[in-house]
């Protein structure tokens, strides 16, 4: 373990720490564009230079591991110039066309040149023009004359996914990014490079010229599009509801976690958030008799359907649970059918077609919740259900967000069960062919009009909290379970997701222990 | 008060007197000055709006887009104005430019000019120069809130004040529309 002195500062790190972490990790910032944590070290755009007390010239950070009695500083008359120097090496042929470029406000070349620039340039000569508005693949566009060739994305697509389709070409100041011929950026990360590209080269194509960044706000979110459950950031734009074509939700970015997902997410995850602002949203409960569909109040659907279930013996009622619900609401769940003394509740329906999955992150289980919902003991027979509804045996189903019409089952047989139930009950977010059957539609909060915990696939329970207000009237499903339990006569205390995970921590061993203050933003594990 | 105010009869009397001192007084100037005393002076009345008075070229008066030569906006919906704006009356969105050189043009800009504060930092904000306060019109009362609404199409069509200071262009009328 080196000991070294960062600014006059002593450190211990690791062997085969650099420069840069060994300053992060004393809260010092070393300024630079082509290091990236995850990836290989280029040394290529030159700007974490700082002084060694025993080099007779600056030396690069990021390519220098710590070692024992090494005296760095970083802030000298000499690092100060250095880094003048080469950020107006950068900004040579940089077009400085901020207002129009979406990567403005977050961009390092912005940041460091506010901080370390040359305020007066001495370049005279015509810039070197290069191609704007390049569409590299579906999800990335290109502008050669932003880019500072710090080659992340190139490291990116060679390392991370191995798919290698970017490279640099030509010479000197001609240097460009660019697709290998006949390649496309179409692999299944291809958003990441946006987000590692310091400057405005690489831009989102979903999110360009939607909202200036400066109008979003954040929250920490875990992303719902598979069992591993990436932890996201979720950018909403609330302030100008004309911007985005009124969509709340911009955008999602990664969020670190060491041993979830590092600083990527899949593209499928990244774009997976159109069904919240979808013209299909849920907004109001609704009662169907036949042809006749009536808008209800909560005050008035709430009694509607625990009138429903009263109805109905405890052994004709089946829930089928959903594993895209958070762990407050298949508690919910199960004590809704607790109270109704019906053992019939399961939350696995096959989908239609098997989802892909690779060694990265991309899960084949594309249900962020599989793992809680087993853990809550709600693995019953969904199959074994519709059959019972097709026969009659049950006569109650409520269907919490799944579309049974659409997944492997034989989609004639399922229609049929739906038709022969003579209450079905159907909460969710978006409007479905099973919604569109059902006798009583109760409108879901969507997972970023909430907060709640999700287990990943190897056990984790996270958290994702509220980002936005639920659309219309929709509700958090746990809190509609409750309000249903409560006019059932049921004692029910909670009110909030986390009243729901306490009670869930209590009853459950593998969750024994947990708050959510315990399991914060890193996760914490089931117990075995 | 004092006693002799409660008698209104006083108060309006004196009020009387100092309008027709006025009045005597300015009427035996003009007529002095049409005697050829040119010296003497009675009060002006300018006869707007046939006349205008003379106005500061730094006058902050209705918003403009300035045009391209091929009449297209110059603005690049950058949203500058839009986030400066403390009136937050400014409604810009974007779209892109079919030439990559300019990347990104305004699909919708707004105004409403019912918020605005008139305070100029919109045109001191933009990078294009492509919004000014020059066109001279003061005069844009409409007989409801959603007319004061100036789009993208009708702040292009106005021109810039003359060296007059008149404005150069009619008062426009905008379509009735809302702010969604």
């Amino acid at each position: 373990m080196p000991r070294l002195t960062i600014d006059g500062k002593p450190i211990e790190v690791p062997a085969g720490t650099n420069i840069i972490e060994a300053a992060r990790l004393l809260g010092i910032e070393v300024p630079h564009y082509c290091y990236h944590p995850g990836l290989s070290i280029a040394g290529q755009c030159r700007l974490c230079m700082v002084d060694l007390d025993n080099a007779p010239r600056p030396t690069i950070a990021c390519n220098t591991q710590a070692a024992d009695g090494m005296v760095v500083m970083t802030d000298t008359e000499r690092v100060r110039e250095t880094r003048r120097s080469i950020m107006e090496f950068h900004l040579i042929n940089h077009p400085l066309d901020c207002p129009v470029c979406d990567q403005a406000g977050e961009c390092w070349l912005q940041i460091y040149y506010m901080k370390h620039g040359l305020y007066d340039p001495r370049m005279v000569d015509d810039k070197v023009h290069k191609p704007k508005a390049v569409p590299l693949g579906p999800h990335v566009m290109l502008d050669a004359e932003r880019c500072i060739l710090c080659s992340r994305c190139v490291r990116f697509c060679d390392e991370i996914t191995g798919t290698g389709e970017l490279g640099i070409f030509h010479r000197g100041d001609h240097s460009e990014i660019g697709l290998f011929p006949g390649a496309d950026l179409t692999n299944k990360y291809s958003g990441n490079v946006v987000d590692i590209c310091p400057v405005g080269a690489l831009t989102d194509r979903d999110f360009r010229f939607q909202v200036r960044v400066w109008y979003l706000d954040t929250a920490r979110s875990i992303c719902q599009g598979c069992a591993r459950g990436c932890n996201i950031e979720v950018h909403t734009s609330r302030r100008r509801p004309h911007h985005a074509q009124g969509r709340r939700v911009a955008r999602l970015k990664p969020r670190y976690h060491a041993e979830v997902n590092r600083w990527w997410i899949c593209d499928e995850g990244r774009y997976g958030f159109a069904f919240v602002d979808d013209a299909s949203r849920l907004t109001f409960p609704v009662r169907r008799e036949g042809q006749a569909v009536h808008e209800l109040l909560w005050d008035e659907a709430i009694p509607a359907v625990a009138d429903a279930l009263r109805r109905h013996q405890p052994d004709e009622i089946a829930l089928l649970a959903s594993p895209k619900m958070a762990n407050e609401d298949l508690w919910a769940v199960r004590a809704l059918a607790e109270r109704l003394g019906t053992a019939r509740v399961a939350f696995r329906v096959p989908p239609a077609a098997g989802g892909d999955q690779d060694d990265l992150l991309i899960r084949a289980d594309k249900n962020p919740n599989t793992r809680g919902a087993e853990l809550l003991g709600l693995d019953g027979d969904a199959a074994a259900i519709m059959a019972d509804l097709r026969a009659g045996a049950i006569k109650c189903l409520w269907i919490f967000g799944h579309d049974v019409l659409h997944a492997a089952w034989p989609p004639a047989e399922a229609f049929e069960a739906l038709t022969r139930a003579q209450t079905l009950i159907f909460s969710g977010t978006n409007a479905s062919s099973v919604s569109a059957l059902a006798h009583l539609v109760l409108p879901a909060a969507a997972w970023v009009e909430r907060e709640g915990t999700v287990t990943n696939f190897e056990g984790r329970v996270q958290r994702f909290r509220r980002a936005l207000d639920p659309l219309g009237a929709a509700l958090p499903e746990h809190e509609l379970i409750g309000r249903v339990l409560a006019t059932l006569g049921a004692p029910v205390s909670a009110t909030r997701a986390e009243h729901w995970f306490r009670a869930l921590a209590a009853a459950v061993p593998a969750f024994a222990g947990m708050t959510y203050a315990s399991i914060g933003d890193t996760g914490q594990m089931v117990s075995p | 008060m004092r006693f002799g105010q409660r008698f209104y009869l006083a108060e309006v009397v004196s009020g009387i007197v100092l309008t027709a001192r006025h009045f005597f007084a300015n009427m035996g100037r003009h007529i002095a000055h049409a005697l050829g005393r040119r010296q003497a002076r009675g009060a002006v009345t300018i006869q707007y709006p046939e006349e205008r008075r003379p106005m500061s070229p730094r006058l902050r008066s209705l918003h403009r887009l300035v045009r391209r030569e091929d009449g297209s906006p110059r603005c690049v919906a950058c949203m500058m104005c839009e986030t400066v704006c403390p009136a937050h009356c400014i409604y810009i969105v974007a779209d892109e430019h079919p030439n990559p050189e300019i990347e990104k043009v305004p699909a919708r800009f707004d105004i409403d000019l019912g918020k605005c504060v008139f305070c100029g930092y919109c045109v001191e904000a933009c990078p294009e120069d492509a919004i000014r306060m020059d066109t001279g019109i003061l005069e844009f009362s409409a007989y409801s809130r959603s007319s004061m609404i100036y789009t993208k199409e009708a702040l292009l069509a106005l021109e810039p004040a003359g060296a007059d200071g008149r404005p150069q262009s009619p008062i426009p009328m905008p379509a009735r529309r809302t702010v969604s």
